[in-house]
């Protein structure tokens, strides 16, 4: 009665933070909201006794990556934002794009098959951390792999973009 | 179980823990002020702070009155929301950070207590990572804080805090990684248990690498001497917290005591054998013959939360005594360091250890 409670409230926080996230204006509020939203979600992570995916849900999205966006829209002018107008020509396309996405996830959760009971499936020694360990490099080797190349490619391609060119 | 039964309970289990662990806190954050000016007066051949109460003991008292008396301005282009947030977000996250750390076995207190209590309020299975996450989330403090009194130092501060505080973070993870590795474990206290023989910073020839590599970025990561170039005096002002004024303005010092007394746990706990004695060559004949034996035998039986806090006390006496002799990096100096000498070291470090735990030499 009490863990439902407790998830409820964090399924009500992530619905709103999220909702807020994407209608304010001020970039830099929207920021905000999303760590709140990381925050949330590393709760129900926790409730699911995945102790550590909700730690590392934390410091990798909002140590590392929500940081970095931080960095970029702080340094965005933000009363141009404001002013702007929020749709522009291409919202149909936009809005298609997404029902399709939202369309795909729905249908991914209706065929697939969850375990009933939370508990059996993550309850581990180490919190998680050596099953899931051993499920990366065995059973999913290759996706895991397939991930960090393309990871890679972004790290590279960053660099390439950035770097400056040296004229002979 | 009667009600009051279960009162008593959570009282036990809960209140009273929660209240000394708050009362030690807030304690260190208001007497740390007081040690860092008593030790760097002393260093600077001054008497540092003398007027109220005996050799000025009560003058975090009396700081703290006038601060709670002061105006509260908040600059009229601030982003109000967010100016009032960031000091509230980076105590909460340098205080929640002690939920998880571990101050000594359980004890009964020498038999006062009928059982034996933990001196820890939860013993999380992912403590290290817990306490590293709450670390990188205490950025977003500095950052709006940076941002939002909409001044032009206070930007700089908070973006140059953000760039050193991501830049720092990564060395300091590859040496807690260095630390899980040797001990198999992410549990703060089974870490402490797995150094009962040899404390981490010992274990040739990774430990003393990894111990200077934590302690240089955690220095870092609190943005103090001689890493503090968020607060650059000569060139910011005061940084991201230039606006601040009254409890807003104490509230980020004593985020950043917190963070430094966590810091010096973290240390103490991850290489310096957190509560164990220190033991002089207790397996060899040295350490079975009579006056050394008698010095090992005492100290075992002092109690062990007494060692952990000694050695936190010692590194904060370390912290202080680093910004009493060094001076401030140049802000590329500093990025350089991180990424172009840490960074490789740190990686080569997990690495060693990685290969030589394979092999069965640690």
């Amino acid at each position: 009665m009490l863990l439902k409670g407790i998830f409820l409230y964090f399924a009500a926080v992530i619905l709103l933070s999220a909702v807020l996230m994407i209608t304010r204006r001020n970039p830099v509020h929207s920021v905000v909201y999303m760590l709140l939203l990381f925050f949330h979600i590393a709760g129900v992570f926790v409730l699911l006794n995945a102790e550590f995916l909700a730690a590392v849900q934390l410091i990798v999205y909002a140590g590392a990556i929500l940081i970095l966006y931080l960095f970029v829209v702080m340094l965005l002018n933000v009363d141009k934002e404001k002013l702007g107008s929020r749709a522009h020509r291409f919202w149909p396309w936009m809005a298609g794009f997404g029902i399709l996405i939202a369309g795909e996830v729905v249908l991914l959760l209706l065929r697939g098959s969850f375990p009933v009971n939370p508990e059996l499936s993550v309850q581990q020694t180490g919190a998680g951390a050596e099953a899931l360990g051993i499920a990366l490099y065995t059973r999913y080797l290759i996706p895991f792999e397939i991930a960090s190349v393309i990871l890679l490619v972004g790290l590279v391609g960053a660099v390439m973009l950035a770097k400056k060119t040296i004229k002979e | 179980m009667t009600v009051m039964d279960q009162v008593a309970n959570i009282a036990y289990s809960l209140i009273i823990p929660v209240a000394v662990l708050f009362g030690f806190i807030m304690l260190n954050a208001a007497y740390l002020s007081y040690m860092e000016r008593k030790v760097l007066a002393h260093m600077q051949a001054r008497m540092g702070p003398m007027m109220t109460g005996w050799h000025g003991i009560l003058q975090p008292i009396a700081d703290g009155v006038k601060l709670f008396f002061k105006e509260d301005i908040i600059p009229a282009k601030a982003d109000k929301w967010l100016f009032s947030l960031a000091p509230v977000l980076l105590l909460i996250m340098s205080i929640a950070a002690f939920v998880a750390i571990p101050f000594g076995p359980p004890t009964d207190f020498y038999g006062i207590l009928s059982n034996k209590v933990p001196l820890w309020l939860t013993n999380l299975n992912v403590g290290i990572l817990y306490v590293l996450a709450l670390a990188s989330v205490g950025t977003y403090g500095v950052i709006m804080a940076g941002w939002a009194s909409n001044n032009k130092y206070s930007l700089l501060g908070g973006f140059r805090s953000a760039a050193q505080m991501i830049s720092y973070e990564i060395p300091m993870a590859f040496a807690i990684i260095t630390v899980v590795l040797l001990a198999g474990s992410l549990n703060l206290a089974e870490i402490v248990n797995a150094q009962s023989e040899k404390w981490f910073i010992i274990v040739l020839p990774v430990g003393p690498v990894a111990f200077l590599l934590y302690l240089i970025s955690g220095v870092a990561e609190t943005n103090r001497a001689p890493f503090d170039l968020p607060e650059a005096e000569t060139e910011l002002v005061a940084g991201f917290f230039t606006e601040y004024t009254g409890m807003r303005f104490a509230m980020f010092f004593m985020a950043e005591y917190a963070n430094m007394v966590v810091i010096s746990l973290l240390v103490s706990i991850l290489f310096l054998g957190g509560w164990m004695p220190v033991q002089i060559l207790p397996n060899t004949w040295l350490g079975g013959m009579p006056p050394v034996s008698w010095i090992n035998g005492l100290f075992r039986l002092m109690p062990p939360v007494l060692w952990l806090l000694g050695k936190v006390y010692f590194l904060l006496f370390f912290f202080i005594w680093l910004r009493a002799t060094l001076p401030r990096l140049r802000y590329d100096q500093l990025m350089a360091f991180s990424w172009k000498f840490l960074l490789p070291l740190s990686l080569a470090t997990l690495l060693t250890t990685a290969v030589m735990k394979q092999m069965g030499l640690l």
